[in-house]
């Protein structure tokens, strides 16, 4: 019935391998370069919609296919296998929709590069490795999409090799995101022979469901594994203190930033989360870090977003913020919401993104034209785009309107589910709920000053180049319609019961129960409260986002001298948001050189004073001994026969004696 | 023929040797010529073993092949005994395997003394080929010994400038470490005897393997192999030749110093210190897996430090080697697995980084990294072949170097060395840091030296050596089951022994607190 769930990351597999192999010297053209990698993943897309109808009219939700073994060493049997449940199908949908949808807008936006076939080789790669990942029945499956969506983010922020930037984000990344993978293997390894302790020898996501209370409630294996995890999600999905690498990330060509940075691969943490949902609940322990990592990474990453000028900065660092927003969920126990937000995410964030993209690459190639050096990505030399770029704009200020949570846009409905769960959920908690309510009201602000700064008030462009600042051609604007428009009704699969007044009912909720409702039931995990409750958090939440909107609103449309004014009153406190709270400069001082200097002590001096010492020593001493010893090397032969007749004459001596 | 297969695959190549040495000095390219030819036909007929299903299922030792040799009176016999199982399997496979892509190497590189230079490559193949299938231990150390003088050559007369310094480092580390086992090698000998094992055995490790050792006495014989094997693994602190040795050696004798005889360093261990001691390896186990952590993470902070590639490379060396004797003593069928395969792996990956390194040393005469920079631009197949290299020596999943390190820590997590095993997941953090970092320096970025601004890229020759490298990076990435299958039953059958020894070393040290507790509870 499922049997053909290979095919999903088979297509974008070999798109990557013809492109690479065959797009500089054979295909060269653009046109068909881009359409066999745009085609990959809509085949793929194809796939899973047949498989996500399919399994939408089934009874039985979980589904397996092995296709081969992978590692068989003893009891630890490692299978290639595909795990196709709700959970899964979802999360494929949202990964090969908009990738199919963020490979048709990069044929526009990539138009021209000389490493045109590289991108795409690299970008099917990317999606091929992130259905790995999501797909994968087992956690060393899932651990080679883990990692190969790492090495394509590498690859890709790394695309623009000779810019040293890139390069040194590029590293960045990988090596951040590997520090995660140290706590993702030490995790596994722990559940790997816990369990097998039990009798229980496996990797396999369903055995980890089915055999996890093994492993016992509360236990500190079970803590300090899923702990592990977690450390591993905080390197993919950019949570402290590992979120450094996602800013610099911006590197990367924007569709990039679109794809990997904000819809698909970031969001890997949160996924994982719910893949191995059993485990987490049956840790109060690490729920509560979770929750509290997530809430305190979404605060502190919207500080940081008030202060840049750079436009695809504030996006990353209002992704950062927001994936907090999906850990507090996982946290709280509200794996559904988490799940939901992660969707609608997807859809205007990477709207967002790809709307930045059009822009930048308008202001790229007006500039261009003026011969102009100016930074096309800084909103100081943007405003006023609206008029150039109506459909931009448009769908731009739309994602903005879901972000900030305003009703009845996608973000409303995904980030109040977030918000009734920490305030309501068994598992959450009034102070997490605080931190998550007002960084939602500062995401209203910093977005909306970023839709300010960019496309309204005076164009601030240079004169030059102010009139050649056009809309962008159909493969750009067609994606960011379509996201434009998830996002305005992307959130009524999940339409809360308190205000469910026409009985839509919760879609979601119905759709992923199968694998999460028995943990929640499990565990005790609900959020329990009147409607009345939850229909007042939710006003409550919408007045926040109005009043950030608002200041923003005040201070970037009504009044565009008062930002200045702000930081010069402020700057103290303004220049170390702007640089960030210094966090690169503490891990550069405290990590990277320490690590050096180490390098440099062993090396320098154990390896050549120490080690080399000793046998340079013996050396030398073996030399004054052997030039003395010399002497008696005469070359005579009669020397040497009387020295062996003495040798003899003391043997037999010896032999004797004895 | 199939009788004597394993003679005839390790003689061979002195055959070549014997004609390359007949050669007219000036006939460069047939002398090449010649040599590939003979290392091919040696891989012809070796590969038969790899296909041959009898490793599917048994432990034994199969070809073998018995002669009595050298026979002093009553006093000393030595025999040519030989023979082939899961465990020596696929390293006599890489030699052959390695030796025609290496010799392939070599097509621009030599051009000083081809004819001595080939000569030695084809007798050090049979050096090697001699220890791996050696099961006299007398034997192994004549072959162990032969491999020693052409590396000594190799290095110290092809060598860069400091290759005098090199050559004799390399020599007297290994000397000293060989000198130690040839002792005890002795010492075992003539404790067989005297235990009962019958003269006509000889050095048979398998005899050995049979005797129980007193404690007291295998701790000092295991030292003795120990301390051998570890110079030539090289184990931290006794790594500090190999690096000397890596740079100074031209690029066909350090893939051949990385790929084959480093491994027989960590071969040592697994075919003869172990099985012959046990109760000792368990005693030592603490010892030798600190060690190796220290190697694994060690070795990537100084590589981090090198600024030159091939310095690097040699570093990462020692890194990667500790975590094949990180595996090997965790003594259980992951972490033996994952070390056999990793071993394999280094062969391929880290042999494939001195290619590398190699293919630019001959454009550029220089291996600073800061005179590279931007050839990504410049050779972009050279490109892809090295970021395939690097992330397989970085251990991404999906090839190669994934499944050797992931079976390794699985292994050591379980056989109560957790908190090794933590230790050394660090060094997948660090590993990933000095490869790219350096990847970056010499690939990524604008070319600011005019030096490298016309490099050629990679010649159709240079890409043949490549292919079946990347070939083996990704199907031992993809499907390892290939060689898992084959070596299993013969490292199952070593683990059930060994640990059986130590099982019952380990009651009778019980019932001897035992029966003392009992002594004194009676008084």
């Amino acid at each position: 019935m499922y049997d053909k769930l290979w095919l999903i990351p088979f297509f974008p597999l070999i798109g990557s391998i013809i492109n690479g192999l065959l797009g500089k010297r054979f295909i060269k053209s653009e046109k068909a370069i881009g359409a066999i990698g745009t085609g990959a993943v809509f085949l793929s897309f194809l796939v899973t919609c047949r498989y996500f109808f399919q399994l939408l009219g089934d009874t039985e939700k979980v589904h397996q296919q092995v296709v081969a073994s992978w590692m068989s060493v003893g009891k630890l049997q490692v299978d290639w296998g595909f795990l196709f449940d709700p959970l899964s199908a979802l999360m494929l949908m949202v990964v090969c929709g908009v990738g199919s949808l963020i490979h048709l807008y990069s044929i526009g936006y990539m138009h021209g590069e000389e490493g045109f076939y590289r991108y795409f080789s690299y970008l099917n790669l990317f999606i091929f490795s992130m259905i790995m990942l999501v797909l994968g029945n087992n956690a060393l499956v899932m651990f080679i999409g883990w990692e190969g969506v790492g090495l394509c983010s590498y690859l890709l922020i790394g695309y623009y090799f000779e810019k040293q930037s890139a390069g040194d984000a590029a590293k960045k990344a990988f090596v951040m995101n590997r520090v995660g993978d140290f706590g993702f293997l030490l995790g596994l390894f722990t559940i790997f022979w816990t369990l097998g302790s039990h009798g229980i020898w496996t990797v396999n996501f369903v055995d980890f469901s089915e055999h996890g209370h093994l492993l016992g409630v509360g236990s500190t294996v079970v803590t300090v594994a899923t702990l592990c995890f977690f450390l591993g999600a905080t390197g993919k999905s950019a949570q402290l203190p590992l979120y450094t690498w996602l800013p610099d990330a911006m590197e990367g060509p924007t569709p990039v930033s679109a794809l990997i940075h904000a819809a698909t691969m970031v969001t890997a943490g949160v996924y994982m989360i719910g893949r191995m949902n059993v485990l987490f609940a049956m840790s109060p322990t690490t729920m509560g870090v979770v929750a509290a990592v997530g809430a305190a990474t979404a605060i502190f990453a919207a500080s940081i977003g008030f202060a840049q000028n750079d436009i695809k900065r504030v996006l990353a660092y209002s992704t950062v913020s927001q994936l907090g927003f999906m850990f507090v969920a996982m946290g709280v126990g509200a794996f559904t919401a988490g799940i939901f937000h992660l969707m609608t995410h997807a859809f205007f964030k990477a709207c967002l993104f790809l709307g930045s993209g059009s822009v930048i690459h308008a202001m790229h190639h007006a500039l261009h034209h003026a011969h102009l050096d100016d930074d096309p990505q800084d909103m100081r030399n943007m405003g006023g785009l609206r008029k150039h770029m109506p459909v931009t704009w448009a769908t731009f200020g739309i994602s903005c309107l879901a972000i900030a949570g305003l009703p009845f846009f996608a973000g409303f409905f995904s980030k109040d589910e977030i918000l009734w769960w920490a305030f309501a959920s068994t598992r959450g908690s009034l102070v997490v709920w605080g931190i998550a309510a007002f960084a939602a009201g500062m995401t209203a602000f910093y977005m909306f000053r970023c839709l300010y700064m960019t496309f309204y008030g005076k164009q601030k462009t240079d004169p030059k180049a102010k009139d050649h600042v056009h809309e962008s051609p159909w493969v750009i604007t067609l994606p960011l319609v379509v996201l434009a428009g998830l996002a305005t009704v992307g959130g009524f699969v999940g339409v809360p019961h308190a205000i469910d007044v026409v009985h839509i009912g919760n879609k979601l909720d119905a759709f992923l129960a199968p694998v999460f409702h028995h943990t929640q039931e499990l565990y005790q995990i609900e959020a329990h409260g009147a409607a009345s409750t939850e229909i007042m958090l939710m006003v409550f939440s919408v007045v926040v986002a109005l009043i950030g909107i608002g200041i923003a609103t005040t201070m970037y449309l009504k009044n565009p001298e008062l930002p200045a004014k702000f930081t010069s009153t402020f700057s103290r406190l303004h220049r170390v948001v702007f640089n960030k709270w210094y966090v690169d400069e503490i891990y550069d001082a405290m990590f990277v050189n320490t690590t050096k200097q180490f390098g440099n002590f062993c090396w320098k001096f154990f390896d050549v004073k120490i080690v080399d010492g000793i046998v340079n020593g013996v050396g030398k001493v073996v030399n004054v001994l052997s030039a003395g010893l010399r002497h008696t090397q005469t070359g005579l032969f009669q020397n040497y026969a009387l020295a062996m007749v003495l040798g003899t004459v003391v043997m037999v001596a010896i032999y004797i004696l004895n | 023929m199939s009788d004597h297969l394993l003679s005839l695959m390790t003689f061979f190549p002195l055959v070549g040797m014997l004609i390359v040495l007949f050669l007219p000095r000036e006939a460069d390219r047939l002398i090449k010529s010649v040599t590939l030819i003979f290392t091919i036909i040696v891989f012809l007929i070796s590969l038969p073993l790899a296909f041959d299903d009898v490793f599917l299922t048994s432990s034994a030792m199969h070809y073998t092949e018995f002669a009595e040799w050298i026979s002093i009176g009553q006093y000393f016999q030595m025999n040519y005994n030989i023979g082939i199982d899961g465990i020596s399997l696929w390293l006599v496979l890489l030699t052959t395997f390695i030796m025609p892509v290496t010799v392939l190497s070599t097509w621009h590189a030599v051009d000083k003394n081809t004819k001595g230079f080939m000569a030695l490559l084809l007798l050090l193949e049979t050096g090697m080929l001699g220890a791996f299938i050696s099961l006299d231990l007398f034997l192994f150390y004549i072959f162990w010994e032969l491999m020693l003088i052409p590396m000594y050559f190799l290095i110290g007369i092809w060598g860069g400038k400091n290759r005098i310094y090199a050559a004799i480092k390399f020599f007297i580390f290994t000397a000293v470490g060989s000198l130690l086992m040839l002792v005890a090698i002795i010492y075992v000998y003539y404790y067989s005897l005297q235990a009962g094992v019958a003269f006509e055995n000889g050095f048979s490790a398998a005899h050995f393997a049979q005797l129980s050792i007193p404690v007291e006495a295998q701790m000092w014989l295991f030292a003795a192999f120990a301390f051998s094997f570890a110079i030539k693994v090289p184990m931290f602190p006794v790594h500090t030749w190999l690096p000397d040795a890596h740079t100074e050696a031209p690029t066909a004798g350090s893939v051949i110093l990385a790929a084959i005889l480093l491994k027989m360093g960590t071969y040592g261990y697994v075919r003869f210190a172990i099985p012959l001691f046990p109760v000792a390896t368990m005693n030592y186990t603490p010892l030798l897996a600190t060690l190796a952590v220290i190697g694994i993470i060690y070795g990537a902070l100084v590589a981090m430090m090198q600024d030159d590639v091939k310095k690097l490379v040699a570093y990462s060396s020692v890194s990667h080697l500790g975590f094949v004797m990180l595996g090997v003593f965790a003594m259980n069928l992951q972490g033996l697995s994952g070390g056999m395969l990793q071993m394999i792996n280094h062969g391929i990956s880290t042999g494939a980084l001195f290619l590398i390194v190699g293919f630019i040393y001959e454009r550029r005469h220089t291996r600073l990294i800061v005179d590279f920079g931007g050839l990504s631009k410049v050779m972009p197949v050279f490109a892809t072949i090295f970021m395939i290299v690097t992330f397989s020596s970085i251990g991404l999943p999906g090839t190669n170097g994934f499944v050797g390190e992931f079976l390794i820590l699985v292994g050591a997590f379980e056989s109560g060395l957790r908190w090794y095993t933590v230790l050394a997941t660090t060094g997948v953090v660090l590993a990933a840091v000095y490869m790219l970092w350096m990847f970056q320096r010499v690939m990524m970025g604008k070319v600011t030296n005019p030096a490298n601004a016309n490099l050629k890229d990679l010649s159709a020759r240079e890409v043949v050596v490549m292919l079946p490298l990347i070939l083996f990076i990704f199907w031992i990435g993809v499907y390892p089951n290939t060689f898992f299958e084959k070596m299993n039953p013969s490292l199952e059958n070593l683990i059930s022994q060994v640990k059986g020894k130590q099982q019952i070393a380990i009651l009778a040290e019980q019932q001897l607190d035992h029966s003392v507790t009992q002594v004194s509870v009676s008084e």
